[in-house]
């Protein structure tokens, strides 16, 4: 790209923060929501629109969606601003870790009048559902889009303005209950907060961060056109800022050749032969397995921006990624025979638990490895979204032969209700085409 | 489906009989149940044709539209309906009892009993929903007045439709749905939908195999569509003809005319309708043989909680249920529906031994011999007080997907609450070591037997706790994000048309 050499994506977030800002303090202004591609710096985006109400004396509650990402907001916030009095607000049998109990100027309580003096006071949704007859100037209300819409109901009272972040690729928020009966109603208490909140005003200014943090020169391309069509980003380094380099050898087996190709070039497609499988493909867990374990004996060094001279990739910056439980409890299991010192540290999840996280490399158990059929489950983008944008530095996919086909077979069917706006990106196109692009990188596994 | 139920489903096709899936009845099933069986006209939603209906086998009533498009005819049809199905409501309301006051709620009355619809399956349900919707608007005065009876149909099968969506709930249900539920056919779920094929696999006629019972019941000489859409041959050839003659004798003005055809046309489908009138009667007895669990009971007695409460909001001249929900109704009902679904499946899992092993195939529950046992093991609070917290431990072999801490409850010990202390593995062995937390007295006055002594054989599954219904806030408070409040409408005006 030609304007490569005056791209500067600090200056280009910076930005998009100073427009959130300026809409901010516009008096009108009820609502304004940013979306935010993976690793885009939504975190600091939430610090810096929290000090800054702070300061200027508004009161001011931060809304997220589980206990942990509370605890990390809390713990940014307070490193930040050590000069803000933050309020903790949990469930009682809630305990906190011992990082937040450190902290001066956080105060943790279960009840509100507990916290008169904070400043800025976060908790769940959950838990700011059970608060009642208090109302601040702002709630900013961080992965919106993880939040459903009845929840929102239930907190919109707390809060005159609101300032909504997250990411719009990831999966949606679900109910155990199927029902047809409020599809296509604006307010549909399934639908995501961010979606429902639009519907009934249709004017709310929508910021996008410009700039993946987080994602390689290899990946921010790719994910971003297959993931986010109408809202690309890109990433903040080049494709020399980043690569893994291995310091050890040993006796090559057949993962290496997936590896050096990852290594070298941020993705790697470790083909399996085809095969339909059921959900605990055993050699599939074996592959997973044995790739994470080479990738530690071959002892990976990561050279990027915040580590010129390279950084040894261990276990905790590993993580492995899954549709279903059981793959994940399957491929623990093999760890522990494969690299049984390192097992344990090695993060093995499903894509809903590993929304938000990020690592060093990942290695994804692909949603449609083995099956004769595509569902809506395997096929909605989201999934795949969350398994591709977790890495810094490089992504192994490893999955049976025979993708496209089983794709060609299965188009989406999903009902076109009255209403319900379209959803993008399909999910089905958008594992196309991430699997088109996977294919330069195919290594077939023998 | 889970792994359990696909074995029992290969098992099934190979024996050529459907295979067992749980031998306890989680539904309550009244002693006089009210079927109906609806058909509708082909290619026109809510306008049925005819409906059967009765309290036993032997108490049968066909209701009849000789001319399905004509208003008056539908409208008479559906005075007769709500004449019997209000009957049956009214014979109901007699008899009823005192909840004394609790805690939590204040002292209320509650019919002794509850009135149940049982239809052939999901579709006939849904379209007694549908003919709620078209009926409950419909005025008994100004022009084109109805008989007062029919809006209080249309109020009385919305609210049934509604309430089958809560798990566990017995006021409306569909057999196909319970049936499959305590059978697994050879067949697919998509084929189980038809009542005749589903139960041909289940108690197959002596001498035929499952698949050629069911193979049988697609002949639809032999065996009708179970409703409520009608089979096109019958349609084409036998119904619609005989519709174009009562028009040619109504034009023709001949009361004996439109009489005699009237009666053909009756004839022709208590044909279409008998068939699936004995089916039904026939997978009712199959239910009846199996035991009803104590859940069943406390189900039907919230059941009948809800039949009270919609009996006098009918009573103080309540309005018919809004077209739509709004923002919060939706929600709070999502909220409730979420709630039912979680205490149903718990419920259940704790008294259905085959449930339980479908848990244990996903992780979700495991079984095994307490192999250790600390039963009065103590701790001490933060607050410097010493609780009693046993401890055992439990060799499984399932695959255990149950992160520690997690709370968990036993079928054997109902008060008892444990939670995962470790859980470490060796290879698919894993030694559970469970804490209890609730059920176990205090140091000085232990409870007998409430910590399971090594060589017994027990069981646990996740507890879903217990959380309170949500406070979304009042529909004229809804807030800016999901609209505002609504702007005041006269609602029953709405949906005029017939």
């Amino acid at each position: 790209m030609s304007e490569d050499c005056h791209y500067d994506p600090a200056s280009e977030t910076d930005q998009v923060i100073a427009a959130v800002m300026a809409d901010m303090s516009e008096p009108g202004q009820r609502g304004i929501i940013v979306d935010s591609p993976p690793g885009a710096g939504k975190t600091t985006l939430v610090v810096r629109a929290a000090t800054e109400l702070a300061t200027s004396g508004e009161s001011c509650i931060i809304v997220a969606q589980t206990n942990n990402q509370v605890d990390d907001l809390t713990t940014r916030l307070a490193r930040q601003e050590p000069s803000l009095r933050l309020g903790r607000l949990s469930a009682t049998d809630y305990i906190p870790p011992a990082t937040l109990l450190t902290l001066p100027d956080v105060t943790v309580a279960t009840r509100i009048d507990d916290l008169g003096a904070a400043q800025v006071i976060l908790a769940t949704a959950a838990k700011w559902a059970t608060v009642k007859d208090r109302s601040w100037g702002w709630a900013i209300i961080d992965e919106a889009y993880q939040m459903r819409s009845d929840m929102l109901l239930l907190v919109a009272a707390r809060f005159d303005r609101a300032l909504l972040v997250g990411d719009p690729g990831q999966l949606d928020p679900f109910s155990v209950i199927e029902t047809p009966r409020w599809i296509g109603l604006p307010y549909d208490p399934m639908q995501n907060a961010v979606t429902v909140l639009q519907a009934h005003n249709q004017d709310l200014p929508v910021h996008r961060l410009p700039v993946s943090w987080r994602l390689p020169a290899s990946a921010a391309p790719v994910v971003s056109s297959a993931f986010y069509p109408f809202s690309g980003f890109r990433a903040a380094t080049t494709a020399g800022d980043r690569h893994l380099e291995f310091t050890a050898a040993g006796i090559r087996n057949s993962a290496d050749v997936t590896l050096d190709l990852a290594a070298r070039s941020g993705w790697a497609l470790h083909e399996l032969p085809a095969r339909h499988t059921t959900r605990t493909d055993g050699e599939a867990a074996d592959a997973v397995a044995s790739l994470a374990a080479r990738l530690l004996t071959r002892r990976a060094v990561g050279m990027c921006e915040r580590h010129p001279a390279g950084q040894p990739l261990g276990p905790q910056n590993i993580a492995i990624g899954v549709a279903h439980r059981d793959q994940a409890d399957q491929i623990r299991q093999a760890l522990a025979h494969t690299a049984p010192a390192a097992a344990a540290m090695i993060r093995v999840d499903t894509a809903n638990r590993l929304q938000g996280a990020e690592f060093d490399t990942t290695i994804v158990l692909h949603p449609l490895s083995g099956r004769s059929d595509a569902t809506a489950f395997h096929l909605e983008a989201g999934r795949l979204c969350v398994l591709a944008s977790r890495h810094r530095h490089a992504c192994i996919v490893v999955a049976r032969a025979g993708i496209a086909d089983v794709l060609d077979a299965h188009p989406s069917d999903e009902p076109i209700h009255l209403g319900v706006r379209a959803k993008f990106p399909d999910g089905w196109e958008a594992n196309h085409a991430l699997l088109a692009y996977l294919a330069n990188y195919r290594i077939p596994a023998p | 489906m889970t792994l359990l139920a696909t074995l029992a489903r290969v098992e099934a096709a190979a024996a050529g009989r459907a295979r067992p899936l749980s031998q306890v009845l989680h539904r309550r099933l009244a002693g006089q149940p009210l079927v109906i069986i609806p058909l509708t006209l082909a290619g026109d939603p809510a306008t049925p044709v005819a409906a059967m209906t009765g309290t036993s086998r032997t108490d049968q009533q066909l209701l009849v539209v000789s001319q399905p498009r004509n208003r008056d005819l539908r409208l008479r049809f559906l005075t007769s309906l709500a004449s019997t199905v209000l009957g049956y409501i009214a014979a109901r309301q007699h008899a009823a009892e005192i909840i004394p006051a609790t805690r939590t709620h204040e002292e209320r009355r509650r019919y002794a009993d509850a009135p149940q619809i049982l239809v052939p399956n999901r579709a006939a349900r849904d379209y007694l929903g549908l003919l709620g919707r078209a009926t409950r608007f419909q005025r008994a005065d100004g022009p084109y007045p109805v008989d007062p009876s029919v809006p209080t149909l249309g109020k009385w099968l919305t609210f049934f439709a509604d309430r089958a969506d809560q798990p566990g709930s017995a006021l409306l249900a569909d057999l196909t749905s319970i049936l499959a539920e305590h059978w697994a056919t050879g067949q697919s779920p998509l084929e189980d939908a038809s009542l005749a094929a589903q139960l041909a696999w289940i108690d197959p006629p002596p001498g035929m195999t499952g698949l050629q019972a069911a193979l049988a019941t697609e002949d639809p000489l032999r065996c009708p569509p179970a409703g409520p859409a009608t089979d096109p041959g019958f349609d084409q050839a036998i119904l619609e003809p005989l519709i174009r003659n009562y028009d040619r004798a109504a034009k023709a003005g001949s009361q004996a005319g439109t009489d005699r055809v009237a009666a053909e046309i009756t004839t022709a489908l208590r044909g279409q309708l008998e068939p699936t009138w004995e089916t039904i009667w026939h997978a009712i007895a199959l239910l009846r043989a199996l035991p009803e669990t104590a859940g069943a009971g406390r189900r039907w007695a919230a059941d009948r909680d809800s039949f009270t409460s919609f009996s006098s909001y009918l009573g103080d001249g309540g309005l018919p249920q809004p077209r739509r929900d709004h923002a919060a109704t939706a929600a709070a009902r999502l909220d409730r529906l979420e709630r039912a679904h979680a205490a149903y499946d718990a419920e259940r899992a704790l008294e259905d031994p085959f449930i339980l092993a479908e848990l244990r195939t996903t992780g979700e529950a495991f079984a095994g011999e307490v192999v250790s046992a600390l039963p009065s093991r103590t701790t001490t609070t933060p607050a410097g007080r010493t609780i009693l917290r046993p401890r055992f431990t439990v060799h499984t072999d399932d695959p255990v997907r149950i992160e520690p801490g997690r709370v968990l409850i036993c079928p054997t010990r109902p008060s008892q609450r444990v939670q995962i202390a470790d859980l470490p593995r060796a290879g698919t062995d894993a030694e559970v070591v469970l804490e209890v937390i609730q059920g176990m007295g205090t140091p000085a006055r232990p409870r007998p037997g409430a910590v399971p002594a090594p060589g017994e054989l027990v069981s646990y599954t996740l507890d879903p706790g217990y959380w309170a219904p949500r406070d979304f806030p009042p529909v004229d408070q809804t807030p800016w994000t999901h609209g505002g409040p609504p702007v005041r409408r006269a609602e029953q005006t709405e949906e005029p048309q017939s």
